[in-house]
């Protein structure tokens, strides 16, 4: 399928989702539903560089709290110009900001692009497990600096108060919802794109064997930054709208250890060889999450998530999509 | 006399304590059939690394087709003509046989024209290649599932697709029967026909032998002998250096 008709489907099963969801004429709905798209992007953006190139990044919930507090801080400049700029400046700023959600989402995704691109550079050297590490530390540094960066909330947390609507949509929830579909389709397209390019034939490389790559040409050290800046950024991205959507945005709830199992957790079961993996992966178990906390606990999802992980590693090493690929092939061979 | 396609000069390579390269000095001329043997331990693989970027030398300098290449990594030395085969074999393990033969296709062939090849020339430039080392009825297994034999031959044709000026083949033959030997040896020099000037590393002396118009012996990370093979396994130190005193 080409890429143009490829996008038209996303756009068509979106549309389709939302206006499914506004049937139900209840909110929660969208509550719920943004919780498992946001684990849709994350697990995309994990899987480029952890599923492709083969490097497991455990530090998500670093990038994804960067996009959130990116949103935080422009948001608190928008409430205090006044106090934080500069007179000269004041007009031109009042006229600017409040910046619109999506505005300060395209911000989220350079800033953790950027620390993507820096945290790779020096990192990507490293391999397997001693990457993998570097990752998590990338996570405590930031969480620390976070919570000691008064301007944001630092460990008191930082209020946003959304409005309660916006024109045409409704409810600001419905607002959010369709921001993260927006950032679902760009995902998954950025995804597949990569997977049916020439740099995804690289990544598969670096993933099969780094040495024999670059004796074949391949750059790895710069595809590898290619791979950590998109995966860095998307995650970014599907944190920028978190504090519009909480309300109320401290260290501990954004840094939370369940954004970086999630991401690894969902591609690991969903088949991280294709964009459909991690896809399949957070639908599932994000909505099983979702499901279970309403209906036994909140505090079971990470036990599902566990569970399921080992359950996986044990009976489908290569995923869902691995299983049924290796089911058509051998009904193919009979 | 005209410069030399590969000229490595005074190259050292310690790893700790341990010498494993030793201002070693080597010459190839364009068009050559070069052997280079020592015993086990003697530096040869490290000196491949040296030469194609894997490992950093020390001290001394590499010069290929009059460009230094010290400073480059492997990737950029492979565009610029320089490419090995791995000792054991390294298929990219989750591709295709044709795939595996692709990506240096991709990534050297088309990142030095700058050109972009339609896709069918790409395919047919596989078939070609697969063609060349008999692995065109394989096309589309996994490398996993190849032969000892078949899996060198693919290692072979992955270099050769970079179309290089030189082509390092190390230790191709390691562990094959005699006329899967000769096999290897007479594709290699095939390949040397089309204008490839060849290194080979080999323990086989009847493959060395019967390839090489030169020989190059290294023992304990030092160059002992260069010259014709006749009078270089005549030689009394490479005597000593392979049977002891």
């Amino acid at each position: 399928m080409r890429t143009p008709l490829f996008i038209l489907c996303e756009i068509v099963v979106a549309a389709a989702l939302y206006f499914g969801l506004r049937q139900f004429g209840n909110d929660y709905v969208f509550f719920a539903s943004y919780t498992v798209l946001q684990f849709v992007v994350l697990a995309t953006a994990w899987n480029i560089l952890g599923g492709y190139c083969g490097y497991v990044n455990f530090g998500s919930s670093g990038f994804f709290a960067i996009g959130a507090y990116t949103s935080v801080y422009l948001y608190t400049i928008g409430q205090n110009i006044d106090e934080v700029v500069p007179e000269a400046w004041q007009g031109v700023m009042h006229a600017i900001f409040p910046l619109p959600v999506p505005v300060m989402i395209v911000c989220a995704g350079i800033a953790s692009g950027l620390i993507g691109l820096g945290t790779g550079y020096l990192t990507l050297r490293l391999r397997g497990v001693f990457f993998a590490i570097a990752t998590l530390a990338l996570a405590v540094v930031l969480q620390t600096f976070i919570v000691n960066w008064a301007f944001v909330g630092g460990s008191r947390g930082a209020y946003i108060i959304p409005p309660a609507s916006v024109p045409i949509l409704g409810p600001y929830i419905q607002y959010l919802f369709v921001l993260m579909l927006i950032l679902t389709i760009i995902s998954l397209t950025c995804a597949r794109l990569i997977e049916r390019s020439r740099l995804g034939v690289g990544f598969s490389t670096i993933r099969d064997d780094e040495m024999a790559a670059e004796a074949c040409g391949v750059p790895t050290l710069k595809l590898k930054l290619i791979a950590t800046v998109v995966s860095g950024a998307l995650m970014g991205m599907a944190g920028a709208p978190l504090p519009f959507y909480m309300g109320f945005t401290v260290p501990s709830a954004v840094f939370d250890l369940s954004y970086a199992v999630n991401s690894i957790a969902m591609p690991m079961i969903g088949g991280t060889t294709s964009w459909v993996g991690p896809l399949v992966g957070a639908l599932l178990l994000g909505s099983l999450q979702q499901v279970a906390t309403v209906t036994i606990s909140s505090a079971l999802n990470l036990l599902i998530v566990g569970l399921l992980l080992v359950g996986f590693v044990i009976i489908a090493p290569n995923g869902i999509v691995g299983l049924l690929h290796g089911r058509i092939r051998k009904r193919s061979k009979l | 006399m005209t410069e030399p396609l590969l000229r490595i000069n005074q190259v050292s390579k310690r790893f700790g304590g341990f010498v494993a390269l030793d201002t070693v000095s080597l010459e190839i001329a364009e068009g050559e059939r070069v052997g280079l043997i020592g015993p086990n331990g003697s530096g040869k693989s490290t000196l491949v690394n040296c030469i194609c970027g894997t490992l950093r030398n020390e001290a001394g300098s590499v010069t290929f087709d009059g460009k230094p290449m010290n400073g480059l990594n492997a990737h950029q030395r492979t565009r610029a003509g320089l490419a090995r085969s791995f000792q054991l074999p390294r298929p990219f393990a989750s591709m295709t046989v044709s795939d595996n033969i692709r990506v240096p296709l991709l990534y050297t062939v088309q990142a030095r024209g700058g050109e972009h090849q339609s896709a069918t020339a790409l395919d047919d430039r596989c078939v070609e290649l697969l063609k060349l080392v008999a692995l065109d009825d394989k096309a589309a297994k996994n490398p996993l599932d190849l032969t000892q034999v078949e899996m060198r031959k693919l290692e072979l044709a992955r270099a050769v697709a970079t179309e290089p000026k030189l082509l390092i083949a190390d230790e191709a033959m390691a562990g094959l029967s005699h006329s899967e030997v000769e096999d290897i040896v007479a594709l290699l020099i095939r390949l040397n026909e089309r204008g490839i000037t060849i290194v080979m590393i080999e323990h086989i002396m009847r493959a060395v032998m019967s390839f090489s118009q030169r020989l190059v012996v290294l023992v304990s990370g030092k160059k002992i002998a260069d010259g014709l093979p006749d009078d270089v396994i005549k030689d009394a130190e490479v005597e000593r250096a392979y049977l002891g005193q």
